[in-house]
């Protein structure tokens, strides 16, 4: 088990990256008047069969080569059910999948949101030629971060400095702040 | 609310700078295992460490990358160095620290952090 949703959520995008996704959309909703947190990674990727749907949520089941386990989503639904929520994979082979978890807000069994920044920043470093967008709304007040926005506004100029980088990061971090008002998720 | 235009300040300076889009083969590849025991162990802030290291140090050719679970779970965070024509060097039970230190010694001075490898660790 991880000890932040930001950890899971990285997690799940590993498998959109896998998949080959071109454009991966993460979106992370808080609630107070529904006492909720969803999170949601929705990829263009490769998707999967019926078949292999429900038996993604299976730690025993894998795809990958080197390995008997693939405790990605199972981790993420048992987080998410833990905190008495609910967990949601639906997917189309050639089309892509999406990942919802549904997180109990005010329970006590729900782990932190965690740095979703430094979430984001990994994800964008190691995967530079992958579309990224990042949704972040607390209770209607949220902000969006898209990379695709970055690459028109650089065009043929490199983007992937130290300083974009740093813009990138309290750019998120910033934000995020100022839609948290002083809360800590 | 901080707004994405404001990156086009910094595209205006760099209009000045040219720079050459590196070729992947001649690139240094430092692979990042971001699976699942990759991540629990601690993958994420190793990532973080190798990308500022690579970028302050204003490293050229050097690329850093994730790959999945490679199947030695217990030494992640696990940090491979894959430089054209060398032998891949695997460095196991990796941190922020450690990643730091790889930079310095092995990337900018060549030397392999040899207590780091998982050679040292079997």
């Amino acid at each position: 088990m991880f000890s932040e949703i930001s950890l899971n959520i990285l997690d799940i995008v590993q498998n959109s990256v896998s998949a080959r996704a071109s454009l991966i959309e993460i979106t992370v909703n808080i609630s107070n008047a529904e006492d909720s947190l969803t999170a949601v990674i929705k990829d263009n990727g490769c998707g999967m069969t019926e078949s292999e749907l429900t038996k993604v949520v299976d730690p025993f089941y894998t795809t990958g080569n080197n390995k008997s386990v693939g405790l990605g989503v199972p981790f993420f639904k048992m987080a998410a059910k833990l905190s008495g929520g609910s967990f949601e994979i639906n997917s189309e082979k050639g089309k892509g999948t999406e990942v919802k978890a549904v997180f109990v807000l005010s329970s006590l069994n729900r782990m932190p949101l965690g740095d979703m920044t430094e979430t984001i920043m990994s994800v964008i470093i190691a995967n530079r030629n992958t579309d990224i967008v990042y949704s972040y709304t607390v209770d209607e007040k949220g902000f969006v971060f898209d990379t695709r926005q970055i690459r028109q506004i650089f065009g043929d100029i490199p983007c992937d400095t130290l300083e974009v980088n740093e813009f990138i990061q309290s750019f998120l971090n910033e934000n995020t702040a100022e839609i948290n008002s002083g809360a800590n998720y | 609310m901080k707004s994405l235009e404001e990156l086009t300040a910094i595209r205006d300076k760099m209009q000045a700078i040219v720079n050459l889009r590196i070729e992947d083969s001649n690139c240094t590849k430092i692979v990042v295992g971001m699976a699942t025991c990759g991540i629990a162990a601690g993958a994420r802030p190793v990532l973080k460490a190798l990308s500022d290291g690579v970028q302050e140090k204003g490293i050229k050719d050097v690329m850093v990358i994730q790959e999945g679970c490679i199947g030695l779970c217990k030494y992640e965070p696990i940090v491979e160095v894959v430089a054209p024509g060398k032998e891949k060097v695997t460095y196991v039970n990796m941190t922020a620290e450690k990643a730091a230190e790889v930079i310095e010694q092995h990337i900018i001075g060549g030397n392999v952090v040899t207590k780091y490898t998982i050679n040292s660790a079997m």
